[in-house]
């Protein structure tokens, strides 16, 4: 059976040798902040795990989370063990459809009740059911469903994990992430539009190692992952300390490739691993290509305020509203003060 | 709405209309309540020279008493200029000005700005202790006294906090840096911060008045 399969003897079969194996769990060990010492433990238990059954529910996304994974960078290791894992539920991938792959979904569920993952990518619409469906079954009936038998929930990319671009003002389909449904099964949220691979693999070799899910921050993001700002691993932040910063998207600031917190950068504020474990096999992030942090692996990053408008840029009402309030105020300070010198008039007058 | 946005917007916007209707209430009304011109000869008529050398004259100690306040003295024009420094020429901080004048200036380093504005903080919690401790100046401080002195710390302190990134996360450190500013801009018309807009006309008001007072000997 497939199923019994252990990781290792899927990466073997699949020509990934010792050596790219043993290479990967320090990779996978260092990112997820454990000392050196865990890389034969994290190594012996990734050879011997099972294959997890593994149910993967697309709900309102755009397939980016699955395409962010299945066409990074492959053939990677991280890929292989994406690979080596036992999908068992995937309508975007799968061969089978409608009823047939709803099947699938059930007996895989039935078969390793209590002990499989659900990953989701995508908002589930609370609005009204038929916003989106999938053979029939409402998102928010299919996730309640299939959730039950879970050991875990892995919400892959921000429309999961915090309602994303659906759920953006003025969130028509009352789409919301996995967390306001789901409040008995550990959640794990990888957060990214779309999140990054080895942040999921990361995720997934933790739990296949220990057996337990990642230390996570408040928003249940696997610290190892998410427990720095990009700001602060960012290679431009150099710049921004001497003050260099590009002013537009094409001056001798942007060119040098300073800082670009002027135009909109939203790394200090946005905490994921880009700027470290960068993308396409380490080869850059958007900053690297010129472009600010959108912040997408926030909640809410899509009505933050414009993409371009720097952190520090008020909307302090303008100056027609300055002065009507200085209109009002000087009024005021008119009246009062006429007021007072008629009170002194009186007052003068009475003396007299 | 996130701590960040409320910041940004809707309590940045109160606090510039709050500021725009106290600043102006208290200028138009302390104007108004100028005296009449006096009605007597006056000994020196030359309001102009009398009230600007009052701004002069009144900008450095007298001699008789300079070594007796240096300390007030050194420190004050320390953390003001410090202070401007601090909000002027640091990088960050030009969105701020450009979203509001149109127009930017050159910045300094971060690292600069961080020492100055670390200066700053450590001048004026120094003067603030002062306060508390000197005898005299406790008995005749008022509320007024305290509360500009914290309001003008808070900007710097929570900047700093944001800056390095310590404290809660740096999106909750921003919204407080930016909070900090709303509560200088609501306090500023209805405290001792007016003297920016106050200093300067009061001690040619003064200077010139005292000009055109007495008889000449």
């Amino acid at each position: 059976m497939a199923r019994l399969e252990t990781v290792g003897e899927a990466l073997a079969r699949q020509g990934v040798s010792r050596r790219a194996f043993l290479k990967f769990c320090a990779a996978t060990t260092s990112l997820m902040a454990l000392p050196p010492s865990m890389i034969p433990r994290v190594a012996a238990a990734l050879e011997a795990a099972r294959r997890p059954s593994v149910i993967w529910l697309s709900f309102q996304e755009c397939t980016g989370c699955t395409e962010s994974l299945t066409r990074s960078d492959s053939p990677t290791v991280e890929g292989l063990i994406f690979d080596v894992i036992s999908l068992d539920y995937h309508h975007t991938l799968l061969a089978a459809a409608g009823e047939a792959a709803e099947l699938d979904r059930k007996q895989a569920m039935e078969e390793n009740w209590g002990n499989y993952l659900v990953v989701v990518d995508g908002s589930i619409p609370l609005g009204n059911p038929g916003y989106s469906t999938i053979a029939g079954i409402s998102n928010v009936d299919m996730l309640q469903e299939t959730v039950e038998g879970a050991a875990a929930v892995v919400a892959v990319g921000t429309c999961a994990a915090f309602g994303g671009i659906p759920h953006a003002d003025p969130n028509p389909t009352g789409a919301v992430g996995v967390g306001e449904i789901v409040k008995d099964k550990p959640i794990i949220n990888v957060s990214g539009c779309p999140p990054i691979p080895v942040a999921i693999t990361g995720v997934l070799a933790q739990y296949l190692t220990f057996g337990q899910l990642p230390e996570m921050d408040e928003l249940g993001r696997p610290k190892a992952f998410f427990g720095q700002s990009i700001h602060d691993r960012c290679y431009r932040r150099p710049f921004y300390d001497n003050g260099q910063f590009a002013e537009s998207f094409d001056d001798e600031g942007a060119r040098a490739g300073w800082c670009l917190f002027k135009l909109g950068c939203k790394g200090p504020i946005t905490y994921n691993a880009c700027a470290t474990v960068k993308w396409n096999s380490g080869t850059s992030f958007p900053i690297e290509a010129g472009h600010p942090c959108l912040g997408c692996a926030e909640p809410n990053f899509w009505d933050k305020g414009g993409f371009y408008q720097p952190l520090s840029e008020v909307e302090w009402g303008g100056w027609t509203q300055l002065g009507t309030a200085a209109a009002a105020g000087a009024a005021i300070g008119a009246a009062s003060a006429l007021a007072a010198r008629s009170k002194q008039k009186k007052a003068r007058e009475e003396e007299a | 709405m996130t701590l960040l946005d409320f910041a940004r917007g809707p309590a940045m916007q109160w606090a510039f209309v709050i500021f725009g209707i106290g600043v102006a209430w208290r200028l138009v009304g302390m104007f108004l309540l100028l005296r009449d011109r006096a009605k007597a000869r006056a000994r020196r008529d030359a309001p102009v020279s009398d009230g600007t050398r009052a701004i002069i004259m009144r900008s450095v100690p007298p001699k008789e008493l300079e070594h007796h306040i240096v300390f007030q003295h050194v420190s004050g024009y320390a953390w003001h200029i410090g202070f401007f420094v601090t909000i002027l020429f640091f990088g960050p901080h030009m969105p701020f000005w450009k979203s509001i004048l149109g127009f930017g200036w050159p910045t300094l380093p971060s690292e600069v700005i961080t020492v100055v504005g670390a200066i700053t903080i450590a001048v004026l919690i120094a003067l603030l202790v002062r306060r508390l401790s000197h005898p005299v100046l406790r008995v005749i401080s008022t509320a007024d006294d305290y509360i500009s002195v914290i309001v003008t710390i808070l900007p710097l302190l929570t900047g700093l906090i944001s800056y390095a990134n310590i404290g809660f996360d740096k999106e909750t450190n921003l919204a407080l840096h930016l909070l900090s500013i709303v509560l200088v801009l609501v306090w500023f018309p209805f405290g001792k911060l007016m003297h920016l807009f106050l200093a300067f006309p009061t001690r040619y008001k003064a200077g010139a008045d005292y000009g055109r007072k007495g008889v000449a000997a």
